[in-house]
């Protein structure tokens, strides 16, 4: 069996929260400039540039992409035949709170009730068994200007994919420019309505469907794509000032759900969708 | 392009527009939730304010701590209609100018018309970038609110959009969208 002290797994998580908060995801990075290269509006095409800007001083001076570093989410895959020695969940949330001191990040977590003293820690933490003698670390510093436009609905099982599509289309356009657009939405289908909320989180950590990095099948893939153009025609654009980049890419995964019901969530991510990954 | 200083004049504020692009030099101070609470509460009970609000300019804003060596870290603009509830009474005591990100609602855009004010808008989650405007942190009060505590910032030539201006007019219009 293979076995995985504890202790090493803070100083992972320390590290990966650093690397997230200061250097843009490849393939966000990408549709950006992408996008840049197609949007037509003036005020669009100057506010894509200094957010590509900022991401490039962002990783050359080790600055945070944006001062909201979120709350801290991570995502666990172990491998069932993986021997972890230690506290596993103490590791981590003392790896969230190193990575946050020593990457200057920002302390924005407090009681829900009491709001004071904030501070970095504790990350929720989603932990899924897979078939294997790895695990796979994933970090999501959440915004909250972004993560306060969330939704869930509960369809009728006979509810068509228009209607669906309208829900998600109409949950972009309520989130508007509070939340930061361009956006990155993440869309969770099935399951119930907890999994589908967690869904749409995790619908974030996959590529986006925007750029190069997507393997083009299934239906799943044509409604990304429909949505996407769908949304882009809103005219919110950057900082909801218009143009034609609203989305740089909308992320679904599903699972099998109720014949009495079919739950939707959506996760909206702003431009500085911050996420990082390692296999141990 | 307009550039601007604080305090603000109410001479210069009829010049803005929206939608001009403005750089700002001087003195701005961040505040958000937490401290427009205390802020407001401070004015309801007739206190002393930690600082003169009369024509000076806010910045909905908490920074990351500065790593060694820089003055600020990453320091954006936050969500400016979360502050809506508190906008009418800082306006009245003689605020002019606001700087965040999204709308305002009818009753904030009306009383900025009122009260002569302007809203402005900087490059949301662009706070690294933003960081290289500013030239000078210092503490003002609230310091146990950590990232919501209320500092003043010297900035300089700190890039702006105006949002809403003196005419009440908004940027963002009737449109939803
Ligand atoms: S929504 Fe995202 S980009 Fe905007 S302030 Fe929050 S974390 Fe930063």
């Amino acid at each position: 069996m293979r076995v995985i002290e504890a202790e090493k797994i803070k100083d992972v998580v320390s590290r990966l929260f650093i690397e997230a908060n200061t250097i843009l995801r490849d393939d966000v990075l990408e549709a950006l400039k992408d996008v840049l290269k197609k949007e037509k509006n003036k005020m669009a095409k100057d506010i894509l540039s200094a957010i590509i800007k900022n991401a490039s001083i962002a990783k050359k001076e080790g600055l945070a992409i944006c001062q909201d570093t979120g709350l801290p989410v991570v995502f666990l895959e172990i491998g069932q035949d993986l021997k972890i020695m230690g506290d596993l969940y103490r590791a981590i949330q003392e790896g969230v709170k190193q990575g946050y001191k020593r990457g200057y990040l920002r302390n924005s977590i407090v009681e829900p009730i009491l709001r004071k003293t904030p501070r970095f820690d504790p990350a929720v933490i989603y932990t899924e068994m897979i078939k294997c003698d790895r695990l796979k670390i994933t970090v999501l510093p959440k915004g909250f200007g972004c993560e306060n436009k969330t939704k869930l609905k509960m369809f009728n099982p006979t509810a068509s994919i228009e209607e669906i599509k309208k829900f998600i289309i109409d949950t972009v356009r309520e989130a508007g420019p509070d939340a930061c657009p361009p956006f990155v939405v993440g869309v969770g289908i099935g399951g119930t309505a907890d999994y589908a909320c967690f869904l749409a989180k995790k619908a974030l950590l996959k590529k986006i469907s925007n750029s190069k990095f997507q393997i083009p099948n299934s239906q799943i893939f044509k409604l990304e794509r429909e949505l996407l153009k769908e949304i882009n025609k809103l005219n919110i654009g950057p900082m909801g000032l218009g143009g034609g980049t609203t989305v740089l890419g909308v992320n679904i995964l599903t699972y099998p759900t109720h014949i009495a019901g079919l739950p939707v969530a959506v996760n909206i991510s702003c431009h500085a969708l911050r996420t990082a990954t390692i296999f141990l | 392009m307009l550039k601007l200083n604080t305090p603000l004049k109410e001479e210069e504020i009829l010049k803005l527009k929206i939608g001009q692009y403005v750089l700002l030099t001087g003195k701005i101070y961040t505040l958000r939730d937490q401290a427009h609470k205390r802020i407001f509460e401070t004015i309801k009970g007739g206190e002393a304010l930690p600082f003169d609000l009369k024509n000076q300019v806010i910045y909905y804003c908490g920074p990351t701590p500065h790593p060694k060596g820089k003055i600020i870290g990453s320091c954006g603009p936050t969500t400016a209609s979360r502050m809506d509830k508190f906008t009418n009474l800082l306006l009245k005591a003689g605020l002019k100018g606001m700087i965040g990100k999204g709308r305002r609602s009818e009753e904030i855009i009306k009383a900025i018309k009122k009260y002569k004010a302007v809203y402005f808008l900087t490059y949301a989650g662009c706070g690294a970038l933003l960081s290289k405007y500013v030239r000078k942190k210092i503490p003002i009060a609230y310091l146990d609110l950590g990232p919501e505590a209320i500092y003043q910032l010297e900035v300089r030539d700190f890039p702006l959009i105006v949002a809403v201006d003196i005419e009440g007019r908004d940027i963002y219009g009737k449109k939803r969208w």
